[in-house]
């Protein structure tokens, strides 16, 4: 227990070092924007309550709009995420439940419910931030433009990285 | 009072969430209001050193672009400073006799460590703080053109609000026409800006040049900030709708000079006699 939360505490700052000198200059066609440290949040263990993920996304965000030059605007929507993700986690689960203290990944899980996991949640997320960062809907198609191919670029990172630690445990 | 503190703890899940939330959109809309002194943004010590290393090591990929943009720099102010001789050999240094006006402005020359130009409110970052003079709300500009405004200090690095900021406006003058109104970015293309409230009688022509007015004292007057690439009248409207190509590549800022208007205090308490606070 004490050796997975440091482990989660060092993963805490990987993953935000890793979007703040890495992903924030990796931008593709200038729409596509990568948000990888929503992965942190979606992979803590399962059991986890909601209040210490609310928390831990609260910090998260605040640390990651530091670097943006946005207090506030990460934070609303991984705090949103955060809050989400458990009830949606209650709602899809697999036959025979969830393994106790396994955080949910595409190893433990498989690829269909990862999936159906990750992309409705992540796409809240994107929606959110972007729509608050243009505080309005005047740019509408331009904003969800934006979200989508986030979104796509996104997803394909995080699940670039699971079928890689998925490869090391075999 | 036990059901009211039941009923709490029933839903601790959604008012945490509630808080949590409140709190971020609080953050947001202090964050958002103009000149602020937050330190949570990237002119906080610990962001800033992170966000310059990983800049240092950009910048050796576009070392050949920074070398040719001062090369050209350094050729313009040669021949600008000779001409200025000749000039003044000419009048033989009589025309501005008032020295305050002559040193109106002072140039701080600053290097860009952190720069975006892919979202609706883009903010720069650069190496000069209040230990160089530096304060909320000078200009900035650069050998294109002009730059934004400083939103915030620390000791050795200050943010400035990016023109390609949708909340930044910047009172400005058609140079041919002299005709004055605002310019405001619309969030879409980096490489153009609008022009507003140029009344409908005007006649205007694609490539006009656009300059700063001075009308704020922010910006010294006469500073480019494009030209006009394309321009409309709608049937009823009151104003032209003006798309101006800016003259500086945002995506290619290296060096900024942060301007210091030395009357600026003079100017602000005159007129705030007589108008009222300027905001």
């Amino acid at each position: 227990m004490i050796r997975g939360g440091i482990l989660q505490i060092v993963l805490f700052f990987v993953y935000l070092i890793l979007q703040v000198v890495l992903l924030k200059n990796l931008v593709l066609f200038n729409t596509s924007f990568c948000f990888l440290y929503v992965a942190f949040i979606l992979l803590l263990p399962v059991e986890m309550s909601n209040l210490l993920l609310m928390l831990i996304a609260f910090l998260l965000g605040i640390s990651v709009d530091i670097f943006y030059n946005s207090l506030g605007l990460h934070t609303i929507a991984l705090v949103l995420l955060a809050y989400l993700r458990n009830y949606w986690l209650a709602t899809i689960t697999p036959q025979g439940g969830y393994d106790i203290g396994t955080p949910p990944t595409l190893a433990a899980n498989g690829l269909q419910w990862f999936l159906v996991y990750t992309l409705p949640l992540v796409f809240v997320h994107h929606l959110v931030l972007f729509f608050v960062e243009a505080s309005g809907f005047t740019l509408f198609w331009y904003t969800m433009l934006k979200a989508v191919s986030s979104l796509l670029f996104t997803m394909a990172v995080m699940l670039l990285l699971q079928y890689l630690s998925l490869d090391r445990r075999r | 009072m036990e059901r009211l503190l039941k009923f709490l703890f029933d839903y601790r899940a959604f008012f945490t969430f509630l808080f949590l939330e409140l709190a971020s959109v609080w953050l947001l809309v202090e964050n958002n209001q103009y000149q602020s002194t937050t330190y949570f943004n990237t002119s906080n010590q610990i962001a800033a050193s992170i966000i310059s290393t990983s800049q240092n090591i950009r910048e050796y990929f576009s070392l050949r672009d920074i070398n040719s943009d001062l090369a050209i720099e350094n050729s313009r102010l040669r021949k600008k400073l000779s001409q200025q001789d000749q000039i003044l050999l000419a009048r033989e240094l009589s025309l501005f006799g008032d020295s305050t006006i002559i040193n109106r402005f002072d140039f701080i020359s600053a290097k860009v460590v952190n720069n975006s130009t892919r979202y609706y409110k883009n903010f720069i970052t650069i190496n000069k703080g209040r230990d160089d003079g530096l304060q909320a709300g000078m200009a900035a500009i650069s050998q294109r053109g002009a730059v934004g405004k400083v939103k915030s200090v620390s000791e050795h690095y200050a943010v400035l609000i990016s023109l390609l900021n949708i909340d930044e406006q910047v009172s400005s003058v058609i140079k041919r026409t002299g005709h004055f109104g605002t310019v405001q970015w619309d969030g879409t293309d980096t490489r153009f800006i609008d022009l507003k409230y140029i009344p409908r009688h005007v006649e205007l022509k694609v490539g006009d040049t656009i300059v700063t007015s001075g009308y704020n004292s922010v910006f010294p007057e006469g500073i480019v900030i494009g030209t006009i690439s394309s321009f409309k009248l709608n049937e009823e409207a009151q104003f032209h709708s003006i798309k101006v190509a800016l003259s500086q590549d945002f995506g290619k800022l290296s060096f900024v000079e942060v301007v210091r208007s030395n009357l600026k205090i003079e100017k602000d308490s005159l007129e705030q006699k007589i108008i009222g606070d300027p905001k």
